[in-house]
């Protein structure tokens, strides 16, 4: 465990503190409640345990695993294990994370201040405690790292091998249900003023990562989330505050965020300038994309998993677009000669993962697994060869290029063999 | 009638008045105004053209010495790259790399803004120890850093008016060129999630 992350106690105590103010919010004080022996609580019990038989887990890609200095840099990236994931909500443990080579921060919430300044008549500071006071939402929304299913870069080698896992090839992509109050909210109470366009969000990280975002995005769905999936945002994931950007690239949610300056235009940050805009072919880079397209990937059978013998097999997957809702999900067994409607489960929200299933019985010859999703906007998830029309290049750029090919949404094939194995079929 | 339509009248403006102000109700005794002292030390916000720069200047051999001092240690003495910190200095045909099949994104081929370089000094800089420099330090180091990359003259003076009008190679490399365009997903012809 870093040494800047506290246990699981502290974190106890933290949460506790945190249900307290919520309480102490609403105006009626409760009395203390009667301590039960601690000594006879098993810790194990207070903050609930997986089984032991159960062992999925986030996977690193750390570029420097062995650290050769004690405080030196790693920048690590953890993906979710979706080939074992069901429903569309990821467990909050179990998140993507990408560092930029710096540990999370664990920042107590009753130092946290949030500061709105800039182009506004009443600049403002916030503490966590007013936050949770203001009138809440919460939503459904996928986070998306925009180079999730690179096939270059960091992670590329195990995006293109036919060994490669759903984990491997679509992991930087996670759910989950976000408690806050939208942004909209708070830049109306400080009074923005027509000049301002947009907003730099920052964050109180190392670097202090800093986003711009046009201001037309910030009223219309961002949110300040304190809360994911019933509990505090955790550390890795911006406690005590976490922009929420639905549909949006993953470096717009800003995590640990303190800072929201309104300006007139966009402010470079290093990672806008540096390592976010997708350089093309013809030398030239496309900056500020911001919209994540339409994506689906098979999640059970896909990649590293084992069908026992031929039979009934319920196919399953996540659809999910930073356009709107899933409208349709196909499925495929044979490459793509001919495609079904998959049934979209429950809950089918705006901007976040759809659970689709479709039933099928496997004869127990080769299959190539395949999904296409449509969102509300009526977009279509584009297949591979499609992808590298729309970059002005050929399939054959994204098996050899070194870069991260970022905002990569072509349809993921599972080919699956005689001998039940399933195998990464994207090249 | 004529009553029953003026009271139909009254009742809908003090509908629209209370609909108004349920609409923006007063949240009362949340956030604070912040001060001009608060919002400055907090507000490390540079534009690209330079705005926020503070007042100071540096040059080129007063920044090699803080290098040395401060930065080397990651960084590697010619700011080469080390065993922890990355290369500051791009080889020299850095900015053609870009059009081949491992190109090269480094700070001198590839930063749009030497502003941009102060910026991420100053905010980052030293590792955890973001904040620590000072204006004249920062504005010595990003002067030895584009030197380095052969974009400035050695004797150069950087300040708040001299370093946002320093040309970085890659300045027109990006897409759309105007700041105006980047919201307008149409303009741009995104299709299925991707901007050509």
């Amino acid at each position: 465990m870093s040494p800047r992350l506290p246990g699981r106690r502290l974190f106890l105590k933290q949460s506790a503190a945190l249900a307290g103010l919520a309480v102490g919010a609403s105006g009626t004080a409760l009395p203390a409640a009667v301590e039960p022996p601690m000594e006879k609580v098993d810790e194990l019990h207070l903050y609930g345990q997986r089984s032991h038989f159960v062992d999925a887990v986030r996977r690193g890609s750390i570029n420097n695993p062995e650290r050769r200095l004690p405080d030196e840099p790693r920048a690590f990236g953890l993906t979710t294990p979706l080939q074992d994931s069901t429903g569309m909500i990821t467990p909050a443990s179990l998140h993507y994370v990408i560092s930029h080579g710096y540990e999370p921060r664990d920042i107590d919430p009753k130092e946290h201040r949030l500061l709105i300044h800039g182009m506004v008549d009443r600049p403002m500071t916030l503490s966590v405690e007013e936050l949770q006071r203001l009138p809440s939402v919460s939503r459904f929304h996928f986070i998306e790292c925009h180079g999730n299913s690179t096939t270059g870069g960091p992670g590329g080698a195990a995006r293109v091998s036919p060994e490669g896992t759903a984990q491997d090839t679509h992991g930087y992509t996670s759910c989950s249900q976000w408690t806050g109050v939208k942004l909209s909210l708070l830049l109306e109470q400080a009074g923005v003023q027509k000049s301002g366009t947009w907003i730099v969000a920052e964050g109180a990280d190392d670097y202090k990562h800093a986003k711009s975002i046009p201001m037309g995005k910030a009223m219309d769905d961002a949110l300040v989330a304190y809360a994911q999936n019933g509990e505090p945002v955790r550390p890795e994931q911006g406690f005590p505050l976490r922009l929420v950007v639905p549909g949006w690239q993953g470096i717009c949610n800003v995590k640990w965020l303190h800072r929201i300056n309104v300006v007139d235009e966009p402010y470079m940050g290093m990672m806008e300038i540096s390592r976010y805009p997708r350089l093309m072919p013809d030398g030239k880079s496309r900056w500020f994309e911001f919209e994540l397209g339409p994506k689906s990937v098979i999640t059970r059978p896909s990649g590293g998993h084992h069908l026992p013998a031929p039979g009934f097999y319920e196919i399953t997957g996540l659809a999910w677009s930073g356009g709107g809702a899933i409208r349709r999900v196909e499925v495929s067994t044979d490459g793509g000669r001919s495609w079904k409607d998959a049934v979209l489960q429950d809950p089918i929200a705006r901007k976040a993962h759809t659970r689709f299933t479709i039933p099928w019985n496997w004869d127990g010859e080769e299959a190539m697994l395949m999904s296409r999703s449509t969102d509300d906007k009526g977009v279509v998830q584009p297949s591979l060869i499609e992808v590298a029309k729309i970059w002005g290049t050929d399939v054959d750029f994204f098996k050899k290029s070194t870069l991260i090919t970022s905002d990569f949404n072509a349809i993921q094939p599972w080919r699956l063999n005689r001998d039940g194995s399933v195998k990464n079929a994207i090249f | 009638m004529r009553f029953s339509k003026l009271l139909t009248a009254g009742v809908a403006l003090v509908a629209s008045a209370v609909a108004a102000q349920t609409q923006m109700p007063a949240y009362k005794g949340i956030g604070a105004p912040a001060t001009k002292q608060e919002i400055q030390a907090k507000d490390i916000s540079i534009s690209p053209e330079g705005k926020g720069l503070p007042p100071g200047s540096g040059s080129s051999k007063e920044g090699a010495e803080i290098f040395a001092e401060k930065c080397m240690v990651c960084h590697g003495p010619n700011a080469e790259g080390g065993k922890i910190g990355p290369a500051l200095v791009s080889g020299k045909d850095a900015h053609e790399s870009l059009t081949t099949m491992k190109p090269e994104r480094s700070l001198g081929a590839y930063w749009p803004y030497a502003t941009m370089v102060w910026d991420y000094i100053h905010r980052a800089m030293p590792r955890n120890q973001g904040g620590t420099l000072t204006p004249n330090e920062v504005y010595a180091l990003t002067a030895f850093i584009l030197f380095k990359n052969g974009i400035i003259q050695e004797g150069d003076v950087l300040d708040a008016k001299t370093l946002p009008k320093v040309q970085m190679p890659n300045r027109n490399g990006f897409v759309p060129a105007r700041f105006a365009d980047i919201p307008d997903e149409h303009k741009r012809g995104c299709t299925q999630g991707i901007c050509p």
